[in-house]
């Protein structure tokens, strides 16, 4: 098997990885780059659950070939993390119960970050649409699309009392963080 | 209470979104090798002919495994041990596996896949139910009820015909409910190892380890203590990773042999053809009522279209008749039901297991009611609401029943008054209900064990580690194991580190199916922790020297309620106990109650305690195109007790989703190749791209109700919600469409091309439906006849009934008699 040897920029770091020249990006980052956080629902372009962002644009992993992907930035799930804290969409995604199964969450955190990268105050049709691409067959969607709005930098009011709540890096232990939403009685 | 009922981030949470849950696909070990699996390629067929030697002579394949291989048959159900790991001597669909590959990369077990030569026998392909109620040759299995028929029954419960002539309307029915599947975003996959010390381990995308555990010891002949299932984290299951998989058993044989890891992720191809999902189901209905809407009797038939093999399908037949009485009382009832097998994917459990085609029958049916009788739909159904704690005509035991405030709060919230009937032509309402077990009173294979089991060990360090066999899928079963043991010993969620689904570690848990896992592992867990708290009281009581029931277990502490400030560190408590009574260990586990019912299928149903759930779906339609849009879905669960309402909110609503997916979009269907490609059964589209499935743009804005009325039967009082909340939603869609346009729309998916047809019958004045008439002639076995409760039953089917079902059965000459021909099931 004919080898391709690239050099990139994965999640902030520059590195060369060699790979078999068929392969997808989404194999190079499980299978050479053992980045396993980025999943595959099909392999075909129809889930959605191996976006990632290449020079921050949200891509479907299993359309893009590992070959061309050299001198490119990529960021994976892995990547979102920064100086030992979550990112702040990865904090209301966990609280907010926006990952289930956690299977599609990867995906939708990539894409999520690059909808607010780009639109730091996107309203939920905007969200809607951003994420289309990526199936969840467990959540309905709904509490995805709240993890993104609480993520919103300019804070609605919920996201400001839910960002004003304890974090788990934060407050190590007090009660499972934070406590986002009153279900109505 | 500080941990239950409050919103929280789930325990689990941390490694979702940072990508570190580890699905059975991102195991990687040293030396693994990969499988694929050559599947047949006809729908029906003797299998002649298997050589693999071309492929075995390929470079880089280690082994090729044959049915050959697989001798012993397994199934879920003991009375369904009809499966093969790989083909024997018949292949029974499109895609039964057939052959084996392990090779050094997945691109070369692929390319071995091409060098193996199958030569096939074809036998006549059964495409739908009345082709196989019509043909009893060939019989796709040996085993049955006679012909092509899996499961024929019929229970009787009181005298229905005299129901029917006691009423005052008598309502029939006919409706389809289109099979689907669960679709899960991970695809199965697999991973087996032999040990270092020379014993099997699999991990797997499994639902339910203890029962793929015993699959393998059985088709293995190995000894179950020398196999080891992990169930790794399912991302998304929905029932269709409940079942013993083909695969499973191939990965385990080839390490064994092998002696290296051997992997499998199948294709999204390959999960459509594992399926075990929705069946089609043929229902009709026959409802008497008297002149106020109250019940007399009711009569249902239903025909299941099983696919290929057993699975659940004989728990999925008697699921499709056992919770009608849980909801609404119903004095009489009489269900017959039957399955027969076609030459499709095999059907099973997907959320709501066999009982949403019944309950879109019904509740379609009760809005018929309701309406020729002038009651509102609402106020209809709370006057005939199941009493709670009553024994049902069927002998299933009913708790708390939280419905009718579930339906109030529903038409409160919704407006549902200055709506119904009162919306411009094109928008519309519709209401629909619901209820479903907090897990299944009956093991699947007989025994008199728990059905669930927790074990902790708690040590100085403050730590405590909770082992349960419970199989995380999604749903949020390790929060609410450790949600369970934190609450009882006032210490946080995060102390506690849960250890699930591993046979070799913990304790049995029957598996993540029949909504089974919070009830029963919850109260196994509070009862380990509880024994916990004793031990632990007994040491902080000789130290404080106080009473032991002064001792409150609380924010990680373990204080006198009357001095607070009195008291030790949770840990200083765990330190005294362990220096008190040695290692500290506690166990607890849970048994469901004996169920009333004594008749042969009366296993079916049981239930510690049922959920309900009721839903009001507001739908838009287009009358030019039958465009059908659903802007809003209000719905109240009875919950019990949300043990994490987070959680069982993204249930409600992951509920609903799944719910809406079914009323509109999703169909598992076959089509005939064309004549010049064999015309062989497949299919129709075995991808994401083409089985719709509703996406963020589909998604209407969910209101959700939690009804909290603490069922004493429940940890904390909880019930289920895993899925219940799907059930009311596909209903709840047709009547919306009936209140929006007028027509009625009989069956699933309710699509813009069913509803235009209605509304074209709509303008030439004929009946304003789409939907089934037909029903076919089933040879149905003689009935049981079981005497409800009022009638001075003992929960046992009469003794005539029972010597007439043990008389051997001549299924041909009882067939001859009935003479009945082939029938159209769709349309
Ligand atoms: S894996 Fe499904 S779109 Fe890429
Ligand atoms: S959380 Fe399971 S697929 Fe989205």
């Amino acid at each position: 098997m004919k080898q391709a040897h690239i050099a990139l920029t994965v999640n902030g770091e520059a590195i060369e990885v060699a790979f078999d020249s068929y392969k997808t990006l989404l194999e190079v980052l499980r299978e050479d780059l053992n980045l396993c956080g980025t999943k595959h629902g099909c392999e075909l372009g129809e889930c959605g659950a191996c976006a990632v962002l290449l020079d921050g644009q949200p891509v479907l992993s299993c359309l893009v070939l590992g070959v061309e992907c050299a001198d490119r930035h990529v960021t994976t799930v892995e990547g979102l993390a920064a100086d030992g804290r979550l990112h702040p969409l990865q904090e209301t995604f966990a609280d907010l119960g926006a990952a289930q199964c956690g299977y599609c969450t990867p995906a939708f955190l990539v894409t999520a970050k690059a909808l607010l990268d780009e639109h730091p105050n996107p309203t939920r049709d905007q969200i809607r649409e951003a994420l289309s691409g990526v199936l969840c067959r467990c959540t309905g969607y709904q509490q995805i699309f709240e993890a993104v709005e609480a993520a919103i930098p300019t804070a609605t009011s919920e996201a400001e009392s839910l960002r004003s709540r304890p974090r788990e890096s934060e407050a190590a232990g007090a009660s499972g963080g934070g406590a986002p939403r009153e279900i109505k009685e | 209470m500080k941990i239950i009922g409050t919103p929280r981030r789930r325990v689990d949470a941390r490694a979702k979104v940072t990508g570190q849950t580890r699905f059975a696909d991102d195991i990687m070990l040293p030396r693994m090798l990969h499988c694929k699996l050559l599947r047949s390629s006809v729908p029906h067929a003797r299998l002649v002919r298997v050589d693999t030697a071309r492929a075995l002579a390929h470079r880089g394949v280690h082994l090729v495994l044959t049915g050959k291989d697989f001798p012993v048959p397994y199934g879920i159900l003991p009375v369904s041990q009809d499966e093969h790991a790989l083909a024997v001597d018949r292949v029974r669909f499109v895609g039964d596996p057939v052959a084996a590959v392990i090779a050094r990369d997945e691109a070369t077990a692929v390319e071995a896949l091409d060098l193996i030569d199958v030569e096939y026998e074809p036998l006549r392909t059964f495409s739908n139910p009345d082709d196989s109620l019509a043909h009893d040759e060939p019989r796709i299995h040996d085993y049955g009820d006679g012909g092509n028929i899996h499961k024929a029954v019929s229970l009787g419960f009181g005298d229905v015909e005299q129901a029917f002539a006691d009423a005052d309307l008598v309502f029939e029915d006919t409706f389809f409910y289109q099979g689907n599947t669960h679709l899960p975003i991970e695809q199965h996959a697999a991973v087996a190892a032999k040990d270092p010390d020379g014993k099997l381990v699999l991990w797997s995308s499994t639902q339910t380890p203890h029962y793929v555990h015993r699959a393998l010891a059985k088709t293995l002949d190995l000894p179950a203590a020398h196999i080891r299932v992990i169930a790794t984290p399912n991302g998304g299951g929905f029932g269709g990773k409940s079942d013993p998989f083909n695969h499973e058993l191939v990965v385990c044989k080839a390490a064994w042999l092998l002696d290296r890891p051997v992997k499998i992720c199948l294709t999204r191809e390959e999960v459509f053809y594992c399926h075990r999902g929705r069946h089609p189901v043929l229902m009709r209905f026959k409802t008497g009522v008297k002149r106020d809407g109250t019940i007399t009797g009711v009569h249902l038939k239903t025909v299941l279209d099983g696919g290929a093999y057993g699975s659940y399908g004989v728990a999925s037949t008697f699921y499709t008749g056992a919770l009608q009485t849980v909801t609404y009382h119903i004095p009489t009832y009489h269900f017959q039901g039957c399955r027969v097998f076609t030459n499709k994917p095999p059907c099973g459990p997907k959320r709501g297991h066999g009982t949403p085609q019944s309950r879109f029958g019904q509740e379609i049916q009760l809005d018929k009611i309701a309406e020729k009788l002038q009651l509102d739909p609402a106020q209809y159904r709370l006057r005939i609401v199941e009493q709670p704690e009553t024994l049902t005509a069927n002998y299933l035991h009913v708790g708390t029943i939280g419905l009718s405030e579930c339906i109030r709060r529903i038409v409160r919230t919704s407006d549902w008054t200055n709506k119904f009937r009162k919306l411009p032509r094109g928008r519309g309402v519709g209401l629909a209900c619901s209820s479903y077990l907090s897990g299944a009173g009956l093991p699947i294979y007989y025994n008199d064990m728990p059905h669930s089991g927790v074990q902790l060990k708690l040590d100085r360090s403050g730590g405590v580690t909770a082992f349960c066999g419970a199989t995380e899928i999604g749903q949020g079963s390790d929060d609410v194991l450790v949600a369970c043991v934190a609450e009882v010993l006032g210490i946080d969620p995060h102390d506690i580190r849960p250890v699930t689904g591993d046979t070799d570690l913990t304790p049995v848990d029957l598996g993540s199916y029949s909504s089974r896992v919070t009830l029963m592992m919850g109260n196994a867990a509070i009862q380990a922790a509880e024994r916990a708290r004793d031990l632990l009281s007994e040491a902080v009581s000789r130290k404080l020297e106080i009473s032991k029931d002064r001792l409150v277990f609380a924010e990680r502490r373990v204080f006198d309620a009357e001095d607070p400030a009195k008291g030790v560190a949770f840990k200083d408590a765990v330190c005294l106990a362990e220096a008190m009574f040695g290692t500290l260990g506690t166990v607890g586990s849970y048994t469901p109650p004996r169920s009333a019912a004594r008749y042969k299928g009366g296993g079916v149903g049981p239930s510690p305690t049922y959920s309900y759930s009721a839903a009001i779906v507001e739908v838009e339609v287009d009358p030019s195109t039958g465009w059908i849009q659903v802007p809003r879905v209000w719905i109240a669960h009875d919950i019990g007790r949300a043990l994490n309402p987070t959680l069982v909110r993204g249930q409600v609503e992951g509920g609903v989703y799944m719910g809406l997916g079914e009323a509109l979009m999703e169909e598992q269907e076959f089509r005939r190749l064309p004549p010049r490609l064999s015309r062989a059964l497949v299919h129709k589209f075995p991808s994401m791209l083409e089985y719709k499935s509703p996406t963020t743009l589909d998604m209407p804005e969910v209101f959700t109700e939690l009804v909290e009325n603490p069922d004493p039967r429940g940890p904390f009082g909880a019930k289920e919600v895993g899925q219940g909340p799907l059930l009311p939603i596909m209903p709840a869609v047709a009547n919306a469409v009936y209140d929006a346009i007028g027509v009625r729309i009989d069956e699933v998916p309710i699509t813009p091309e069913k509803i235009v047809k209605a509304l074209q019958a709509q303008a030439a004045g004929k009946t304003p439906r789409f939907g089934p008439t037909h029903f076919p002639d089933v040879p149905w076995p003689e009935t049981l006849n079981v005497p409800p409760p009022w009638e001075g039953g003992d929960g046992k089917a009469t003794p005539e009934a029972e010597s007439l079902r043990s008389r051997p059965r001549d299924s041909a000459a009882v067939r001859g008699e009935r003479g009945w021909g082939p029938a159209r099931i769709k349309k």
